[in-house]
């Protein structure tokens, strides 16, 4: 415990090296059990609840000094919630921070998995909401841990039931529950459904839930299957546009309104992936050529 | 009526000296019985009496101070008291089904009837909307719901449709055995009726052995082949349901049966 770096007031990460360790094995844990909540003694932050306390506390206790921190927030870099994160971190841990995807060694994420495909050693944080999937069907805590312990999965489907009843297909279009390693049922995190293929990655991938003190983990190259029905089989979403910024096709897209008359363009809603196709020369329906601007 | 000859000779539930206690308050205690394969027995007595207890020891959601409920699978006579939780709840999903007296408690109610319905089927891993749904909109229909109100939740449903709905919901999955709690509580007069109607319809068709708690003479009298008669935890009297409503032995019997009022 003698390595720890002071930095300012402040111990390395803003937490002290006793809760890191907790917190650490927790995460050990819930890479060892994948999709398995694994309970942690949740602390303050000064920050409020909602704004990724759990997702903080994680990248908080497994950061190291020569890792380079990134943070988006829905797949974008200059949000309030990334950069406020960002800067909390380049204050207390004094890490290198960055915006392209490819050099980060650490990237606390909301509601988005970037669009270029991590490599291993890279780690991906979640900031997670409400990690039961059960949850607004069971609401008793208790039973729903015991049907995990169990297996009673059954409940799950009753939702995507529900919605192909109501709406003629599983309108269910975030958090969409997900099947990890075939055992544990695992809420995403509010990930649009477009990106719950990429959860099988070779990125390590860590979920905090600060409020509701859970942790849980998907290790590298881990099966993981979106729930379906036979006859109704999971099917990505993403608005059938193409990026008006880069021209991308295949990348989620964000709808932006741009005046009072009904004027919207779509842009990738992740940054650094639009930023680097239009230094690649890429030009979409409104973009202006690199060179020019 | 069910054809004899595919029902082994042995019981499908047999109940040896069952007992729970609330602290120094008995709850029910020495009750043993043996329930065979499409047989309906009818559990009467006052409130307090330890219908309802006795029937949540048998059920698995209490658990009873002595005695065993042993339950027959594949021939074989097992205890469901010290068999394991998964076990017991796999139990509870398929060859067993629960009535609750309030409909509520046996239904989800922010879930459409087709979800109720189909809950069961997808808890057994059926997979295939299509299906699902048929089996619901067909249950629907054995219970006399329309099948337009498939997709309405059961908060717009009446008390007796929604009773209906839960008996759908708890056997669709073609129970053994069905454990009911006061079914025809709280519903008028008219819709009693339907339902027990109804009820008769499905034990008989499907051959289901059940075991009804009720305080109501009428409801026994109607779907019950043996009644037991329970007073302060204890069974006073058991026999035929006619021979016991007809020729009261025990004076608490005596008592019960000349309470119903003659209209």
């Amino acid at each position: 415990m003698n390595a720890e770096q002071i930095s300012g007031e402040y111990n390395f990460a803003y937490l002290d090296e006793q809760t890191k360790r907790m917190i650490r094995r927790a995460l050990l844990k819930g890479l060892a059990i994948p999709g398995y909540q694994v309970p942690f003694a949740s602390r303050e932050m000064p920050m409020p609840y909602g704004w990724g306390t759990g997702g903080v506390q994680i990248s908080a206790a497994i950061l190291v000094p020569e890792d380079r921190f990134k943070v988006i927030d829905q797949g974008a870099d200059d949000t309030t919630n990334a950069v406020s994160i960002r800067r909390f971190f380049e204050k207390v841990a004094q890490v290198e921070t960055t915006e392209k995807t490819a050099e980060a060694t650490v990237i606390q994420t909301r509601h988005r998995i970037p669009e270029r495909d991590l490599h291993e050693g890279q780690v991906l944080v979640y900031q997670v909401p409400i990690p039961e999937p059960l949850r607004f069907l069971e609401p008793s805590e208790v039973e729903t841990r015991k049907m995990h312990a169990l297996e009673e999965y059954g409940l799950m489907h009753v939702k995507l039931y529900e919605d192909i009843a109501r709406h003629g297909e599983i309108a269910t279009s975030y958090a969409y529950p997900v099947k990890v390693e075939g055992r544990y049922v695992m809420d995403p995190s509010p990930i649009p459904k477009f990106d719950n293929p990429k959860l099988e990655m070779a990125g390590i991938q860590l979920f905090g839930a600060g409020r509701e003190q859970r942790i849980y983990a998907i290790p590298p190259h881990t099966q993981v299957v979106s729930l379906d029905f036979e006859d109704y089989p999971f099917q990505r979403m993403k608005a059938p546009k193409c990026c008006d910024l880069c021209g991308a096709g295949e990348s989620y897209l964000d709808e932006v309104i741009t005046d009072d008359a009904g004027g919207r363009m779509y842009v990738c809603s992740d940054t650094d992936f639009c930023r680097e196709r239009r230094e690649a020369g890429h030009v979409g329906a409104l973009g202006v050529a690199e060179d020019a601007a | 009526m069910k054809d004899m000859t595919d029902i082994g000779t042995g019981p499908l539930l047999r109940v040896e000296g069952l007992a729970k206690y609330y602290g120094a308050r008995v709850g029910c205690e020495g009750v043993s019985f043996d329930l065979y394969p499409g047989e309906v027995m009818g559990i009467v007595g006052e409130s307090g009496s330890g219908k309802t207890t006795l029937l949540n020891c048998l059920a698995g959601h209490l658990a009873p101070d002595a005695g065993q409920v042993l339950f027959d699978r594949a021939g074989q006579l097992v205890d469901t008291v010290t068999m394991s939780e998964p076990e017991r709840r796999m139990l509870s999903r398929t060859d067993w089904a629960f009535v609750h007296q309030h409909a509520h408690e046996g239904l989800r109610m922010n879930v459409s009837a087709g979800g109720n319905v189909g809950e069961r089927l997808m808890g057994l891993g059926a997979r295939h909307y299509g299906k699902i749904r048929e089996q619901a909109v067909d249950w629907l229909g054995r219970v006399e719901i329309a099948e337009d109100r498939v997709d309405d939740r059961p908060t717009a449903f009446s008390g007796g449709m929604r009773q209906r709905l839960q008996i759908a919901r708890n056997l669709v999955t073609g129970p053994r055995l069905v454990f009911m709690d006061e079914p025809t509580g709280g519903l008028d007069v008219s819709v009693q009726a339907r339902l027990l109607d109804l009820l008769r319809g499905l034990v008989r068709e499907m051959g289901l052995s059940a075991i009804i708690v009720t305080h109501d003479l009428a409801v026994v009298r109607l779907l019950a082949d043996r009644l037991m008669v329970m007073k302060s935890g204890q069974v006073v009297e058991t026999g035929l349901t006619d021979q016991v409503l007809d020729d009261p032995q025990h004076e608490y019997t005596q008592l019960l049966v000349s309470s119903v009022l003659q209209v």
